[in-house]
């Protein structure tokens, strides 16, 4: 009796555990496969992915080309793994000056309060309503066609999530005793802001950070889909897709494999996230 | 109806964000490289004529005062005119509106029509096999870049099956529905995978509250528990999640609009930032951004009727 109940709790408490772990062990081998190959595409990829071959123009799958070769002759296979280098570039620098001004602001706000939250709070407003495409697209136009521009975009767009939610977490976390206790100690606000709040406060935004990954990626593959990001002939997924466009009916697995491959580094964020969350409790 | 006060004021909250919107527009597009008489005029442009033209669409005035300018015909209802299809922007605005409220529009009550099953399967049969396929569809189904799917859709249904249009409007109603499909297809798709998510989370957490275990105790069956005092409360999370989606879902349109060629808003904006149409995409951008503060406000009226508790 005693033993059948301990082995149910402790079932319990595995199945619990296991509901995050899951995903988590998922998540981590899909980016760690993703991370190697950008890191080893050049052993990996069997053609360079740039080089073009008139001989086997528009050649399905085959056993030389397993994702076949596209209009100019390259290797499809080649440029996928060619183009993870890039896509993964995109998700990480796309995520993290967003993360850092983000986090930065919503600490001040969060901490200081008064009218200086209130003004960086109707900021957040303007940028929330502010129709998010016209604000990429014309800072590209702006600022010329490429990733560094679309870093700009993201950053200036995306800070807002991130200053959100931090500041929520800080205006519950600021009235904490341990938070009081470092003030009365006579820490400055700077230390008591980044040394003793922030670490609190920042699980919520690393596990939000994963999920944003996914969004950004899109977004960057979109843009280099409306020709203003990677520019050909680079490598990159979202080009390959809207190279491969014209070609659709004759050639399928030009567009189909760098879909296929943007929705698997997508999962693999996703489900890093999915795990993430549920093992610390954070919800999103 | 004292809860609906806030109708009265939140308009004037509103005007400020309305406001910083508008400066941030105009700056923005008088950063945009590039005069646009002379992309209009091309070579034919003599200093005179330039001259001339930049004079009749008030472009040889200081900055301010074109801003000036631009709030003042706002109030008034006017966005200027065209440099490049030389009509009214509200008019242009006008022809082009139609596309991308019926993309919109579709998309959103398709979503809903997949999500709401399917979350109420899922949350129903939690844990079991149904629910963990539904959610690995929709975890993935977040990951789907749109304009992918909307490719891998007319490779599918155009031209393999040869069921649909592979771009375009159309001019009657039934040429109109017929293009739409396939474009409301994808929105719907990725859209529906936010919302399941969010409803599932949502309805599990209603199934315990109080309320529905009130309702069983007064012996109510199971399915109106769910569909009378369940689903309706699980809802408000989520309307508020499509509103603040609205944006992005704006956005995803104009990349949709570009992949099946359809008239709309998005294929507009982009022309008119390629053109530096200054007049067109500060109306259009305004638009946008009118409709995204718009569809919020509607959400916090919509929640307030769902939901007789929330204070606004």
């Amino acid at each position: 009796m005693n033993i059948s109940r301990s082995v149910n709790a402790r079932f319990g408490w595995r199945l619990k555990f296991n509901s995050g772990v899951v995903p988590l062990i998922i998540g981590i081998s899909i980016l760690g496969g993703w991370l190697l190959v950008a890191i080893f595409a050049p052993l990996l990829a069997p053609y360079d992915p740039i080089f073009q071959d008139a001989a086997v123009r528009l050649k399905p799958p085959s056993m030389a080309h397993p994702f076949g070769t596209d209009n100019f002759g390259r290797d499809v296979l080649s440029r996928v793994i060619w183009g993870a280098r890039i896509d993964l570039q995109i998700a990480t620098f796309g995520v993290v000056f967003a993360f850092v001004i983000g986090t930065t602001v919503g600490s001040i706000a969060g901490y200081y309060g008064g009218w200086v939250d209130m003004v960086l709070m109707r900021l957040i407003d303007v940028v929330l309503a502010f129709p998010f495409l016209v604000l990429m697209l014309t800072i590209i136009v702006i600022l010329g066609p490429g990733l560094g521009s679309f870093y700009v975009a993201m950053a200036l767009v995306g800070w807002v999530s991130y200053a959100r939610l931090i500041r929520a977490q800080f205006l519950v976390l600021k009235n904490s005793d341990f938070a009081i206790a470092a003030v009365s100690l006579g820490y400055s606000h700077k230390r008591v802001m980044f040394r003793h709040l922030l670490p609190n406060a920042i699980l919520g935004s690393i596990v939000f950070s994963m999920s944003d990954a996914v969004l950004v990626l899109l977004n960057g593959a979109a843009i280099s889909y409306l020709g203003l990001g990677v520019q050909p002939p680079t490598a990159e997924w979202g080009t390959m897709i809207a190279e491969g466009q014209g070609f659709i009916t004759i050639g399928w697995w030009i567009t189909t494999f760098p879909g296929l491959a943007i929705v698997l580094l997508a999962m693999g964020f996703s489900m890093l996230a999915d795990g993430l969350g549920e093992i610390l409790g954070v919800r999103q | 109806m004292h809860r609906y006060r806030f109708i009265l004021y939140r308009p004037i909250q509103l005007l400020p964000v309305l406001i910083g919107i508008s400066i941030i527009i105009f700056v923005l597009v008088r950063s945009i490289p590039g005069d646009p008489v002379r992309a209009l005029l091309g070579a034919r442009g003599t200093p005179e004529s330039i001259l001339r033209i930049r004079a009749q669409f008030g472009l040889d005035e200081p900055l301010w005062t074109q801003y000036f300018y631009f709030i003042e015909n706002l109030f008034k209802g006017e966005m200027g005119r065209s440099i490049l299809y030389k009509i009214d922007v509200l008019e242009l605005i006008g022809t082009r509106i139609e596309p991308t409220l019926v993309l919109v529009g579709g998309s959103v009550l398709l979503a809903l029509l997949i999500a709401v099953p399917l979350a109420a399967i899922a949350a129903k049969y939690r844990g079991r096999p149904v629910d963990h396929i539904i959610r690995l569809m929709s975890t993935a189904g977040l990951g789907f870049p749109a304009f992918w799917l909307a490719i891998m859709l007319i490779l599918l249904f155009s031209i393999q099956l040869d069921l649909f249009p592979v771009a375009g409007y159309g001019k009657t109603f039934g040429e109109k529905l017929h293009h739409m499909i396939l474009p409301w297809l994808t929105v719907a798709l990725a859209l529906s995978a936010v919302l399941t998510r969010n409803l599932r989370a949502s309805i599990l957490a209603e199934l315990h509250s109080d309320q529905a275990t009130a309702a069983r105790a007064r012996g109510l069956p199971e399915s109106v528990v769910f569909w009378r005092h369940v689903m309706p409360n699980s809802l408000v999370p989520t309307v508020n999640l499509l509103a603040i989606n609205i944006g992005w879902l704006i956005s995803g349109t104009v990349v949709i609009e570009s992949v099946f060629a359809i008239p709309g808003m998005g294929q507009l904006l982009i022309r008119g930032i390629f053109t530096r149409d200054y007049m067109v995409v500060q109306g259009v951008a305004m638009t946008f951004a009118c409709a995204t503060v718009f569809v919020n406000f509607m959400a916090d009226v919509l929640t307030v009727t769902i939901d007789p508790r929330v204070k606004l």
